[in-house]
């Protein structure tokens, strides 16, 4: 349980000698408990005082690391079940499952459509993190030149190891311990080996039980030992259980505040069917619902662009806009008398523009200045969509040298720039487009039709 | 220490309101899908869209599906509930649009009789682009299918009067309030509909819709506040079932539109097409949607099976 200031107080030396920064112990003390300053801070405090502090003001769930070198990954760490409260920080990461019972082919179209799904959107490239390596041979060989191939073949993936077997399970650690994987496995009969594996290679370690219960006391048993570097799992196979499971971990962590549970989960969505839809739709629910690994049996650009995409949004701070590049965007086969259109580097902004010019079927340009990350009337109103910034933009992006026409269409909210721009780019002619993006494809056709 | 599951117990309770002759909507009083915690209330509803004139630009495997019956919404509409059953249909007056056949009120008042005539299943209205024509569709229509609970989608800031008079008032079917993805927009359109003078339980709310990927975060944490605010802190005035028009949304983003031509590794278009639809219908129903429409049968059948296995 949280202890409060007056609490910590109490354990404090009460010198007042302010060498924390505060005026008083006090004061110090009413800072602790909100989490907003280290223990650290106090010189004077005992050894074991601190420690007792720095576990009472700990996050309530535990942030824990997996991976290697830039590949290195964080999760957990959450602090509010619903992210208007507070942002979700530490986004949930794909994995795609693998056992060395599949066949060699089954094996080799995984293994491809897991590479082929790369792509940027909004800055960020896109791929499955995770490649999950399952034993159910328990063949050790078998294993081991699975994982050995998955690890050759996967560039982009940190394995992930399941496996209950601790003697396979140590050998296979042993295998790719420069990749930071993640041991999967942990159970009621295995868990003393398994966390001296986990505890010997400093990784994280995935405990699973069949209900909450059992994963409790399980959990609790490995508090025993010392080992804090944990994801947890129920072996939930119906899909209302593991929802069930999956809030309720969060749920106790955060309301309850018993760190027992403080850690993030794992998601098996490929157990719970084995319909790549169905998959994708529990897939959505444990992007939305508290899931930080989730682990899909296949995956293709069908499956990833929705996924990826939702997972983009759901791991946004509420207080920051996202931002597209600034840059000029060609849509369709767009080439020198093609229109030119001005949006906004607001993200929402950008997808709305260019998925209704693609609509439109009329091949484009969009130009996208630096607008300061706003929608298009923020950003006039704040000074960021200007005359100015929009000839700054169609120099250095070259727009001249890409396009006969000196045309370019801006938004109908903000007619009022028109001789702004025409004053900061000589030669151009500014054509006021329609104040909605979804009155796009008609403006254009119109647009092109009057020309011609 | 023995683990002892917490619960979540709220005060407040979504409305039941009917939709058609016995289709009900929400009634809950908990969180979505969390009967681990409570009632649940009705189990989420599916509906398929149906246009008064033939789509284009729907992928080929779905025309496929509806060529025979797409040139005709009420044989369409006859065809899409003996054949896939959903719980309603949603009749879209595309026709209506100035820029396509600019359709006329009493036209649409004529196919939306022959649909009614053709389904067992309630109708949902949906008008085109322009709220000022919609406020004249939905007037006619509500005057041609009176007391019928149809609900008419929708009604928003600038036609709320005209809308709420003629489908609430006038003609007892149902309004649906529809605002931008914002809590308090949201609570001001409904208390204008209430003050107008339409009862609570002959109301449905949109609080507006867009496909994962779009700003979806807002969709999501504006279904989220509603829910906590109509549960938690017990506001009347949110305690409306929510309906979410998901395939207007999903099949035109930039990912279904997409030929193979343009992406090509991107594989099959009409895939992606279903694959966001689910993924955004599932998404709006785990955060506080009632009802969903969607486009493609296949879409149904995959939703109707999340929703199955989430609450049996």
């Amino acid at each position: 349980m949280a202890l409060t200031g007056m609490d910590i107080y109490k354990m404090l030396p009460k010198k007042n000698c302010k060498e924390c920064g505060f005026p008083t112990c006090l004061a110090f003390a009413m800072k602790l408990a909100q989490g907003g300053i280290e223990a650290e801070k106090c010189p004077y405090m005992s050894e074991e005082v601190k420690q007792k502090l720095s576990d009472a003001t700990a996050p309530l769930m535990k942030t824990v690391k997996f991976g290697y070198g830039e590949k290195t990954y964080t999760l957990g760490g959450e602090t509010v079940l619903f992210r208007h409260e507070k942002t979700f920080v530490n986004r949930n990461r794909f994995a795609v499952m693998f056992s060395d019972v599949m066949s060699e082919e089954d094996i080799n179209g995984r293994i491809e459509r897991m590479n082929k799904v790369s792509y940027v959107r909004i800055n960020e490239r896109m791929y499955v993190e995770i490649a999950a390596v399952k034993c159910e041979s328990d063949n050790k060989e078998k294993y081991l030149g699975l994982l050995k191939k998955v690890k050759d073949e996967c560039k982009d993936a940190v394995p992930m190891i399941i496996n209950e077997n601790a003697e396979i399970a140590k050998a296979a650690v042993e295998e790719v311990k420069d990749l930071g994987p993640i041991l999967y496995g942990a159970n009621d009969q295995n868990y003393e080996e398994m966390v001296n594996i986990a505890k010997q290679y400093n990784i994280l370690l995935g405990v699973e039980a069949n209900n909450l219960e059992e994963l409790y006391k399980l959990v609790e048993k490995i508090h025993a030992l010392g080992y804090k570097e944990l994801i947890l799992g129920t072996k939930a196979v119906s899909a209302k259980k593991a929802f069930e499971d999956v809030v309720n971990i969060r749920r106790t962590a955060l309301i309850t505040q018993d760190r027992v549970f403080g850690y993030p989960a794992a998601v098996f969505v490929n157990r719970l069917s084995k319909d790549k839809f169905l998959q994708l739709s529990y897939a959505t629910v444990f992007v939305e619902k508290y899931a930080s690994i989730i682990v899909l049996d296949d995956i293709d650009y069908s499956i990833a662009l929705p996924l990826f995409a939702l997972r983009q949004n759901i791991y946004t701070d509420p207080q920051r806009p996202m931002r597209v590049e600034q840059g000029i965007y060609r849509i369709g086969q767009a080439e020198e008398n093609s229109p030119v259109l001005v949006t906004v580097d607001f993200a929402l902004t950008y997808f709305i523009v260019s998925g209704e010019v693609e609509r439109s079927k009329v091949p484009s340009w969009v130009l996208v200045p630096d607008a300061g990350g706003y929608s298009v009337l923020t950003a006039w109103a704040a000074g960021k969509l200007s005359g100015k910034s929009i000839a700054k933009a169609v120099k250095d992006f070259g727009v001249e040298e890409k396009v006969k026409t000196r045309e370019i269409i801006i938004p109908g909210k903000v007619a009022v720039l028109k001789s702004d721009i025409e004053d900061a780019l000589p030669g151009w002619k500014v054509v006021v487009g329609s104040e909605e993006a979804a009155l796009l494809p008609k403006f254009l056709r119109d647009y092109i039709s009057k020309r011609a | 220490m023995a683990y002892k599951n917490p619960q979540q117990k709220f005060q407040g309770k979504i409305k039941e309101v009917v939709l058609g002759e016995g289709l009900k909507l929400g009634g809950e009083s908990v969180l979505p899908f969390y009967s681990f915690d409570g009632d649940i209330g009705n189990t989420p509803k599916v509906g398929m869209e149906v246009w008064d004139i033939p789509p284009v630009d729907w992928p080929e495997g779905l025309m496929n599906i509806i060529k025979d019956v797409a040139d005709d919404p009420a044989k369409w509409a006859k065809f899409y509930t003996e054949k896939y059953n959903p719980d309603f249909i949603t009749l879209r007056f595309i026709g209506a649009n100035p820029d396509t056949l600019n359709r006329s009120p009493e036209e649409c008042a004529e196919i939306a009789k022959k649909v009614a005539k053709n389904v067992d299943v309630p109708l949902v209205i949906a008008g085109c682009d322009s709220n000022e024509k919609n406020a004249r569709i939905f007037t006619k229509v509500a005057e041609a299918l009176p007391n019928k609970n149809y609900a008419f989608l929708s009604a928003v800031e600038g036609n709320y009067k005209e809308v709420g008079a003629a489908v609430g008032l006038a003609y007892g079917n149902l309004v649906v309030a529809e605002s931008s993805v914002d809590l308090n927009l949201a609570k001001q359109l409904n208390i204008l509909l209430t003050q107008l003078g339409v009862k609570p339980e002959r109301m449905l709310m949109n609080p507006g819709v867009s496909s994962v990927g779009y700003g979806f975060e807002y969709v999501i944490t504006t279904l989220d506040r509603i829910k906590l605010a109509a549960l938690e802190q017990n506001d009347t005035i949110l305690q409306v079932p929510i309906i979410m028009p998901v395939s207007f949304e999903t099949w035109k983003v930039k990912e279904s539109v997409a030929s193979k031509e343009d992406a090509p590794e991107w594989g099959d278009r009409e895939e992606r097409g279903i694959a966001m639809e689910v993924s955004t219908a599932v998404g709006v129903l785990t955060a506080g949607a009632n009802a969903v429409i969607l486009r493609h049968p296949r879409s149904l059948d995959v939703v109707r099976g999340f929703i199955n296995e989430m609450v049996n």
